[in-house]
């Protein structure tokens, strides 16, 4: 008894030792590792370079929208354009309802400010008076209420800007101009020029029972904004990606397992061979395909497809033969008792066996690769991956940058649905049905 | 004999039934497959037909771009060292990226999986937010959320890191939840029975139990974070990705740069995957740890 104890005593104490060691040294090292990090990404320095402007332009972006009111001071030309851009002009002689035309259109921004434009601009500012210019060739010729101006207005010479939580008005010598906030995604169904633009659901409902549900869905579709139809396109062409490498890849890799299983290939040399190839395909990442196959496709859907196809090749190729390794020999010795030729041995034999495997990682796969097929469209120039980084190119879009990424997170989601069902829906098919 | 007439029919129908059930089925299937390879040759027209160059006229130049490659890289080839000790840095860069962002994920991760495993949750009725929470971020690629944080925040490092990271919290706190569900309650009782808090029941009784599994878990991510990083790098966060970037863009007779970059990339990668699969190997199935018994 005592001398168990001692016997035992000795490495308990060590291993107790050791233990608390660890346990004490493995934060230290990750404490240490962080503040390498720390120091080498240059965090502390993060604080200057943040954008506090571009930050602010992409939230309010993102649920609102400006309406620009412009005036030319030279020609007298008024117009109003959603976001400021052609596509979202107003027709000439039409404006929203807070738009009053006439030679000397008056802008309502609510809480009773008022701008009124023409060769002289005046705006009302409630509670603190009215600004009037006259700008022209010798500047802006600005008066304000007397004393001191109050910060949200900067004036100078040959500018005026005035930043109030209504809107913003800046005026120069050649052009006076207004933005109007407002919540939500501008022309999201309808553009201005679209004789459906500004009904209700009701009406519309009724229009399409008379007859016009093509037009309105035709307006819809071809929305210059928000381009419904490119964009339902490039979701297409994403997910055909993932698609076409997924199953590519499960076609070619599944007779190339065999080589590379040990109990179907006695031949070391093919075996070694055919595993260095499925190495290479892996290691040579998507990144890298990309790069080498859009040098001989071109950008698009193609090239995407490919590189996936390539990558997971070597991923299912390995997984493959590992499960092939594993087959249980019972069956097929079963099947071959029955006389059955060897491609009936594989088809009876082995293809049962591995195919609940074989579905499980290919659907699997198909749902990372919708993520991947974003990515990739980024870089190869196709898909919603491309149309994202346009969006976030312009560094204005940020609400077409929020949709995009919207439809993503439901496109991959529903794809994770989707594979887990058709998952489910296959193996159990397979279970009760041989 | 009327009896053994009576017996035929019987296994005569069955086997009747049984036949055209078997044919039914292997119809069945037959219309899956057609169906299935009608969808992959028609999405393969949609896509060549979509594409910039086709696949038929671009299938002779595939080689051209390696060719290239390679035979500067072999022209050039006493450069490749000095080259490769140039690109190092960047290298250490994207590596940092990957380890930085497991790690972090990888933490954040566990504290959300404990959150979410029915059993071991504190606060019950959060299981099912932080699930979709983790969900989204699951969904989001990473390309996005470094996309946008390269706009607020300049290209580098950072914006990569916390895309990853993001996406690996989503992605750990699943397959840690998983494990977790398989974690014996017994210490985690025995524990509460002592009056230990949440954090220490956790790390106390649950971790331990786990974290081999957590371990291998975490470096098969790793594995995934570092080809991550390497992309994210192309579209301008910084690492080897965006000397890669930069070095192919500077065309033909400029390659060997390119060359140097490919290899690194390419040695890393493999050198990740098979470091990271032997201790994976070794975690899972191999290596009894030293047991005393007490």
């Amino acid at each position: 008894m005592t001398a168990t104890a001692t016997v035992l005593h000795g490495p308990t104490v060590a291993l107790f030792s050791r233990k608390k060691i660890i346990s004490f040294s493995v934060p230290l090292i990750i404490i240490i590792y962080f503040v390498y990090i720390f120091v080498s990404f240059d965090i502390a320095g993060i604080g200057d370079r943040i954008n506090v402007n571009n930050a602010r332009t992409l939230v309010a972006d993102a649920y609102s929208f400006k309406t620009h009111v412009t005036q030319d001071n030279r020609t007298g030309e008024f117009s109003v354009a959603i976001e400021g851009e052609r596509k979202g002009e107003y027709l000439s002689g039409t404006a929203p309802g807070w738009v009053t035309l006439g030679d000397r259109p008056v802008v309502d921004l609510g809480k009773g400010h008022i701008i009124t434009f023409g060769p002289n601009v005046s705006y009302d500012i409630p509670g603190y008076g009215t600004i009037v210019a006259t700008p022209g060739k010798r500047g802006v010729n600005a008066t304000f209420p007397p004393g001191e101006l109050p910060n949200y207005i900067s004036a100078s010479k040959n500018r005026v800007t005035v930043n109030t939580d209504a809107g913003r008005l800046t005026i120069t010598r050649n052009r006076t101009e207004v933005f109007k906030y407002t919540y939500g995604w501008e022309l999201f169904f309808f553009t201005l020029d679209s004789p459906y633009h500004g009904l209700g659901v009701w009406q519309l409902v009724n229009r399409a029972a008379n007859g016009e549900a093509a037009a309105i869905f035709h307006d819809v579709w071809t929305n210059r904004m928000w381009r419904h139809g490119d964009v339902a396109w490039a979701m297409y062409e994403t997910l055909l990606m993932a698609f076409l490498g997924t199953f590519g890849a499960a076609l070619v890799a599944l007779p190339l397992g065999f080589l590379a299983a040990k109990n179907f290939t006695p031949l070391r040399s093919i075996r070694f061979a055919s595993r260095r190839v499925f190495d290479f395909l892996r290691g040579v990442d998507g990144l890298i395909w990309t790069i080498v196959l859009s040098r001989a496709f071109g950008p698009g859907p193609l090239t995407g497809a490919l590189a996936i196809l390539m990558t997971d090749t070597g991923s299912f190729g390995k997984m493959f033969s590992e499960a092939l390794e594993n087959v249980d020999d019972k069956q097929v010795e079963g099947v071959t008792s029955t006389g059955a030729k060897p491609l009936q041995r594989y088809r009876f034999g082995v293809i049962p066996q591995i195919t609940p495997v074989l579905i499980s990682q290919v659907l699997y796969y198909l749902e990372s690769n919708t993520r991947s097929a974003t990515i990739i469209g980024a870089i190869t120039g196709g898909g919603i991956g491309l149309m994202l980084t346009q969006a976030i190119g312009t560094q204005k879009d940020w609400e077409e940058v929020t949709y995009y990424i919207v439809l993503i997170i439901i496109m991959v989601m529903g794809m994770d649905t989707f594979s887990g069902w058709l998952r489910r829906k296959l193996i159990k098919g397979e279970d009760d049905g041989r | 004999m009327v009896e053994s007439s009576k017996i035929v029919r019987p296994v005569q129908g069955i086997k009747d039934s049984y036949l055209a059930q078997a044919r039914a089925k292997r119809l069945m299937n037959l219309i899956l497959l057609v169906v299935f390879i009608v969808m992959l040759v028609s999405g393969f027209n949609t896509a060549d037909q979509r594409n910039a160059g086709g696949f038929w006229a671009g299938l002779p130049n595939i080689l051209d771009f390696p060719a290239d490659v390679i035979g500067e890289a072999i022209a050039r080839r006493h450069l490749l060292p000095g080259y490769m000790v140039k690109y190092f840095p960047s290298l250490l860069e994207t590596v940092n990226i990957a380890a930085a962002s497991t790690l972090l994920g990888a933490m954040l991760g566990l504290v959300l999986s404990l959150v979410i495993t029915r059993g071991l949750a504190p606060v019950p009725w959060l299981i099912i937010p932080v699930r979709r929470v983790l969900d989204i971020l699951r969904a989001i690629p990473e390309i996005v959320v470094a996309l946008v944080l390269i706009f607020l925040l300049g290209g580098g490092p950072v914006p990569a890191m916390i895309a990853i990271a993001l996406h690996t919290v989503g992605a750990l706190g699943k397959l840690f939840s998983e494990v977790n569900e398989n974690a014996s309650l017994k210490p985690v009782e025995g524990l509460e029975s002592v009056g230990a808090s949440w954090g220490q029941r956790m790390w106390l009784g649950v971790i331990p139990q786990v974290a081999p599994n957590y371990l291998s878990y975490a470096l098969l991510r790793f594995e995934i974070n570092i080809r991550a990083s390497a992309i994210l790098g192309f579209v301008g966060a910084g690492g080897i990705g965006y000397d890669l970037r930069n070095t192919i863009s500077w065309g033909q007779g400029k390659f060997d740069e390119a060359a140097a970059i490919f290899l690194l990339l390419f040695l890393t990668i493999v050198a990740v995957d098979q470091i990271s699969s032997m201790f994976r190997h070794r975690l899972t199935n191999g290596q009894p740890s030293a047991k005393v018994m007490l």
